[in-house]
């Protein structure tokens, strides 16, 4: 991949023209295949910017409430969360500088060894950015037209089984749910600053996923960061997905 | 086999038309206890899952009808959002018929009672509320 390269000269460039005084993009984590969001500051520390199919990080959740002017990178799934932020009063346009980074999905990494496209890559209908200042390699986003379909295949799979069989589905899933809150914290268009989820009266079971799903609902932008966190591999998305789904009808 | 419901009535159309039933000697079950909220948007989803954890077996609100609410637009709000919440249960799993949601004016005694006979009948077809009431784990319903 070549943006890696473009986005640390872009980063130094802009620092230098004063445009920007920060940078919010990935840094190499503890291992090659777990990239890290990461502010950086100093314009040396830029070549330590990296991009790769390893970044599966949304970016957006990280702008919310930024004083200092940053550059941010944004594909498609994080421009649309960084959309509704923005729309949402809770990080301002003037303070951020946005570069639209070209993306052909990320790589689910299991057990260190990389796999197939993430689910919510595989099913990624998005190929916009609503909010950009400048754009890397954002032609070549391949988006076949097959991830349309698939968007929704699970969540029609289920509707046309007997309630039952859908009460099993989630009762299997929900009882290995931990309630870490990692579905809650990871998703970037949530952001109250007080979650009723922390109430001395705690949500769980179902009950919180509902209420989850629902609080999410119309801001949801299908980007699938709470399924990815889940140390249980619950497919929370799917709540959020079938909720879409009704309203888009 | 007695179940129990818990009717959201809104202030201003449908618990009025609950006094009318009563005013008119309409007869409805005895086992809908009525809540009444300010507007049909009051009732928070949580309101109304919290009823079936704490034991109701099915859940119906009531408001103005469209157009007519008191505070304009509340009832659209409550329509979308029940919307909402209706087909997330469903797709989780959870009796669809147990909730319900109608618009009743204050002149309409007699649909009061029609919408009540009619909606303690459709949940009694399906008894208990087992999968609603266990919401919560174990844990979680200590809490509770
Ligand atoms: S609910 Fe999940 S899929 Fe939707 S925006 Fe939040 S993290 Fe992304
Ligand atoms: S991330 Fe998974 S285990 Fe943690 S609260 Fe969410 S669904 Fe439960
Ligand atoms: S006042 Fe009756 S629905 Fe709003």
């Amino acid at each position: 991949m070549n943006e890696q390269e473009k986005m640390r000269t872009r980063a130094k460039e802009l620092h230098a023209a004063g445009i920007i005084k920060q940078v919010l993009a990935w840094e190499a984590g503890a291992f090659p295949s777990y990239p890290a969001p990461a502010f950086f500051t100093k314009p040396n520390a830029f070549e330590k910017i990296v991009y790769n199919e390893f970044c599966t990080a949304n970016l957006s959740k990280y702008v919310i409430n930024i004083t200092e002017k940053t550059l941010i990178f944004l594909r498609p799934c994080d421009a649309h969360s960084f959309a509704q932020l923005v729309k949402e009063n809770q990080v301002k346009r003037e303070n951020t500088y946005v570069i639209a980074v070209g993306c052909e999905g990320c790589v689910q990494v299991d057990e260190g060894e990389a796999r197939d496209l993430l689910e919510s890559c595989r099913t990624c209908t998005k190929t916009d950015y609503p909010l950009f200042d400048e754009e890397i390699n954002t032609q070549n986003n391949p988006r076949e037209s097959t991830n349309k379909a698939a968007r929704f295949a699970e969540v029609t799979r289920l509707d046309s089984e007997e309630n039952t069989a859908r009460y099993a589905f989630w009762q299997a899933h929900f009882s290995q749910c931990i309630r870490c809150n990692a579905c809650r914290n990871i998703c970037p268009t949530c952001h109250c600053k007080e979650c009723v989820m922390d109430s001395d009266h705690p949500l769980d079971g179902q009950f919180y996923h509902a209420i989850r799903a629902l609080h999410q609902d119309g801001r949801c932008t299908d980007c699938g960061q709470c399924s990815r966190v889940c140390p249980r591999g619950i497919p929370v998305h799917l709540l959020n997905r079938k909720l879409i789904y009704t309203s888009n009808k | 086999m007695s179940v129990k419901i818990v009717a959201f009535c809104c202030n201003w159309c449908s618990y009025a038309g609950a006094d009318l039933a009563g005013t008119s000697r309409l007869n409805y079950p005895a086992q809908v206890k009525i809540i009444r909220v300010p507007c049909s948007c009051r009732v928070d989803v949580q309101f109304i899952l919290r009823a079936f954890v704490r034991g109701a077996d099915g859940v119906i609100v009531c408001g103005c009808h469209l157009g007519d609410c008191h505070y304009s637009t509340g009832n659209y709000h409550a329509e979308g959002r029940l919307t909402q919440l209706f087909s997330l249960l469903d797709f989780m799993g959870f009796e669809r018929e147990r909730v319900h949601l109608e618009w009743i004016s204050a002149a309409e005694g007699a649909k009061f009672a029609a919408t009540m006979d009619a909606f303690v009948t459709q949940v009694s077809a399906l008894g208990k509320n087992e999968r609603y009431r266990n919401m919560y784990t174990k844990a979680g319903a200590q809490n509770e």
